[in-house]
């Protein structure tokens, strides 16, 4: 299987090479790709949609179909990741373990014993041993709120600068996979529910559809958000700036959500129980 | 010859870099025996594609594709094409990323479920299971 596989890869490997000698030169500014529709996206965008950052602006307006797929898409990945992970009925466990923070000692609780509550002093903690880890549960906890305004600046400034929904989105998602995996998935999941991710996964798909039905109801193709002038009292180039941003928020939404829900579902196997 | 096939090597290194990617990708997805492994590889061969991709927007003497000072309201001077990269490869393939990690949680989503089934991920000893059912 091995010879075999290496011979598939090196006769893919040389036609793939034989294939580079009619490619253009790296940075040729002459290449196809940067003839066809592209110079018109660099001249005209700013005069047609008044944001800079030609990205954002093909991404969420001249192609924003695309782009309303590709977050149904990942909607629909973390749909599927629940669909074939989730276990919905609780199971007990055998046994639970927990630390008395004080003395760092750890409690190991049969089935059937009394529970000590959750409080200052006692927290659950994963059956595969983790050590108290102060540096980095200190460091993810200052980290996360700095970490979660830098994401929603990356959404709301992609007009102007490098960022956007998707950016944007995997950074705010990212931020609560941090502070599942440094402290544990109970109280990451106590804080941003099952629940929440799920609606606000398809929450973000609805903002991003809901506009462009909002457009076809004024009016106007749908995703077009020149129709949104009369409602958010600017001129038709200015609104597709905003209607770009509002887009952008929903992806931002959906993004997160899904990224977290995802992180939900497969570090514990669907249980919610006990992460990494 | 020697000469000639390699001539182009010094102003498409890109394009060789990213076929080297893929071909990596490839012969893990046949060759390797467990599954989180092919799933990499898989990984390996789309980051090849989103390479190729991006690295076709580039173009010599031009910067990234945002427009200076279009935030202050002067964006009304002359745009040329060859100032700014192509920022459609760059959209396309935006988007590319965040699926491709939203699919990589799919395959491993079911890489988790194979392991519950079978108590392994090494494709031999599935097969096997299977054989003798």
């Amino acid at each position: 299987m091995r010879i075999i596989g290496l011979l598939i890869v090196i006769a893919f490997g040389s036609l793939l090479r034989y294939g580079v000698f009619f490619f253009p030169e790296w940075g040729d500014p002459a290449s196809p790709p940067s003839l066809h529709v592209s110079p018109h996206y660099i001249e005209e965008a700013i005069a047609e949609t008044a944001v800079p950052n030609l990205v954002t602006a093909v991404l969420a307006d001249y192609r924003g179909y695309d782009t309303m797929f590709e977050t149904t898409v990942i909607f629909a990945a973390g749909l599927a990741c629940f669909m074939l992970l989730r276990v919905l009925q609780r199971q007990v466990p055998e046994c639970r373990l927990y630390r008395h923070i004080p003395t760092g000692i750890t409690l190991r609780i049969e089935k059937g014993g009394k529970l000590p509550t959750e409080s200052g002093s006692f927290e659950r903690i994963d059956s595969n041993w983790v050590p108290h880890d102060l540096i980095i549960k200190s460091t993810s906890r200052f980290i996360t709120p700095f970490l979660q305004i830098f994401a929603l600046y990356v959404i709301a400034h992609g007009h102007h600068s490098p960022g956007g929904g998707f950016q944007g989105g995997v950074i705010l998602g990212a931020a609560v996979i941090m502070y599942a995996i440094s402290y544990d998935l109970r109280r990451s999941i106590q804080r941003i529910g099952e629940q929440a991710t799920a609606v606000l996964g398809s929450a973000g798909v609805l903002i991003y559809a809901g506009t462009g039905a909002l457009c076809m109801v004024l009016g106007a193709a749908f995703l077009d958000y020149g129709a949104l002038a009369g409602l958010l009292g600017v001129d038709p180039v200015m609104a597709r700036s905003h209607g770009m941003l509002i887009v952008e928020i929903g992806v931002g939404i959906a993004v997160s959500a899904v990224m977290v829900w995802i992180y939900y579902n497969l570090s514990s196997a669907g249980r919610h129980d006990e992460g990494l | 010859m020697g000469v000639e096939l390699f001539s182009d090597i010094a102003s498409k290194y890109n394009y060789l870099g990213v076929v080297i990617l893929m071909m990596i990708g490839l012969y893990a997805m046949i060759a390797k025996n467990n599954l989180v492994k092919k799933i990499i590889g898989m990984n390996i061969f789309q980051t090849a594609i989103i390479l190729f991709y991006v690295s076709t927007a580039a173009k010599r003497g031009a910067t990234i594709p945002i427009i200076r000072h279009g935030h202050n309201g002067h964006g009304h001077e002359v745009i040329h094409a060859a100032e700014y990269i192509n920022p459609l490869p760059h959209v396309l393939m935006l988007t590319a990323i965040v699926v491709s990690v939203a699919t990589l949680g799919v395959a491993l989503a079911l890489a988790v479920k194979v392991y519950h089934q079978y108590g392994t991920l090494e494709e031999d000893e599935i097969r096997g299971q299977l054989r003798n059912k």
